[in-house]
């Protein structure tokens, strides 16, 4: 097992979304998180990756094994495509960024500023700080959007090329990415009412939309 | 890690990085000076290392905000917080590269701006107290902008956070240009100064990358 979560319980904005959240991702193995929006998708991601404590029960992961990729790319405007990989590449003692320039059809727009490219592009461009992070568990945080079909099939290939690598991938996404994985439905998980700040009755889907 | 301090400095030289904004706002300080207190060059002298250390002060807050506002509008501080280098080494690099964008200009050209001002002596330690003491202002800052970081309009705020922090380098950096341009010796506030200095290059990356952590949150 390259990650695994014991009983996970998350909040988001001091209330409890998530709970009892166990699960076990193998090596090459794809874990698609499914689930309506608001549910917590988004919180159990950043609570795998270590940007938040967990409110109880644990993730069991290598340290420094997973690779996160958040809605926003991260991409700096005024550097070139190039420039904002190396700099990824770099942080993370990566190797060279040509082969992650080609698994996403950029190198044609190695050298263009990332605040000229278009929302597709961009996404393309931080999906490819993925392959220069020489990671095994990608935990990605709805990768699709903004990508037409030929660059979700790229996107496809590439975690495909990942798992059979040995590496493992827990994406969060509403749509079909073109091959079998494993699926699992966060909305089983859900904190119940009374854990969720002590709401009778009050806890409506507008109530937590406003906080997830 | 050095990647980083790279990046930093490139996006400032770049287009509307602001890089060069804290040192006209400095000269603009400085030579607005003159017209409000007169022209009586015996004024000017007493005044000078008040005014340029208050300039520089001032100057090196006009880009705090940006330290990790942008990183963590962009998304990018989430990516560095769990990359493999430890968020105190960002707290620290980040420092830097404010430093040697702000800092660093201020201190050179405080000199020229003395001349502005009517010193006659002690231009050195003028040099020597800004290039010593401007690096706790970006470490200090860098810190209060990591308080701040979350929070729409943090700017105003990170400004009252920070500028008490900063009141034992003014009156240090001030006392060493003083005691300098009136020939007295200057090894007492200078190796205060210094002392400042090096502990909040110690202590602060520590406390800014736990503040981001809270903040991340």
């Amino acid at each position: 097992m390259v990650l695994k979560t014991h009983d996970l319980a998350c909040t988001r904005g001091g209330i409890p979304v998530l709970a009892g959240v166990s699960f076990a991702l193998a090596p090459g193995e794809v874990l698609l998180l499914r689930g309506p929006n608001g549910i917590g998708k988004t919180t159990l991601l950043r609570t795998i990756a270590g940007l938040q404590p967990p409110l109880a029960g644990s993730v069991d992961c290598a340290p420094d094994a997973i690779a996160y990729g958040a809605h926003a790319d991260g991409l700096k405007a005024t550097l070139s495509v190039a420039e904002n990989l190396s700099f990824w590449a770099g942080i993370y003692g990566g190797t060279g960024i040509a082969p992650a320039l080609a698994a996403f059809n950029l190198e044609k727009l190695r050298d263009r500023a990332a605040q000229n490219l278009s929302a597709g592009q961009k996404r393309r461009l931080g999906l490819a700080r993925l392959l220069v992070t020489g990671r095994p568990v990608w935990a990605l945080d709805e990768p699709t959007v903004s990508l037409d079909v030929a660059s979700v099939a790229l996107f496809a290939d590439a975690v495909r090329a990942h798992c059979e690598a040995g590496g493992a991938a827990l994406i969060a996404t509403h749509i079909d990415l073109g091959f079998k994985a494993r699926e699992l439905d966060v909305a089983q998980f859900r904190a119940s009412e009374t854990a969720a700040g002590g709401f009778d009755g009050g806890f409506d889907s507008g109530f937590d939309e406003a906080f997830l | 890690m050095i990647r980083l301090f790279l990046r930093d400095l490139t996006l400032a030289i770049r287009a509307g990085g602001g890089f060069g904004l804290g040192l006209a706002f400095f000269l603009i300080v400085v030579v607005l000076v003159p017209f409000g207190v007169g022209p009586e060059s015996q004024t000017l002298r007493t005044i000078a290392p008040g005014v340029l250390w208050i300039g520089a002060l001032l100057a090196c807050l006009l880009s705090l905000d940006r330290i990790f506002q942008l990183d963590f509008e962009d998304g990018s501080l989430d990516l560095l917080a769990t990359a493999p280098i430890p968020l105190e080494a960002v707290a620290g690099m980040k420092a830097a590269a404010h430093w040697m964008t702000t800092g660093l200009p201020l201190t050179l050209a405080a000199p020229a701006l003395g001349i502005l001002l009517n010193m006659e002596q002690g231009f050195g330690w003028l040099t020597l107290s800004l290039a010593v003491g401007t690096p706790a202002l970006s470490m200090i800052g860098a810190f209060g902008a990591a308080l701040t970081v979350g929070l729409k309009r943090g700017g105003l705020l990170l400004s009252l956070l920070v500028l008490p922090l900063y009141v034992p380098t003014l009156i240090f950096g001030a006392e060493v240009v003083r005691r300098g341009a009136e020939g007295l010796a200057v090894g007492t506030p200078l190796a205060l100064l210094a002392g400042i200095t090096l502990g909040t290059l110690a202590l602060l990356p520590f406390a800014a990358a736990a503040a981001l952590r809270v903040n991340l949150r």
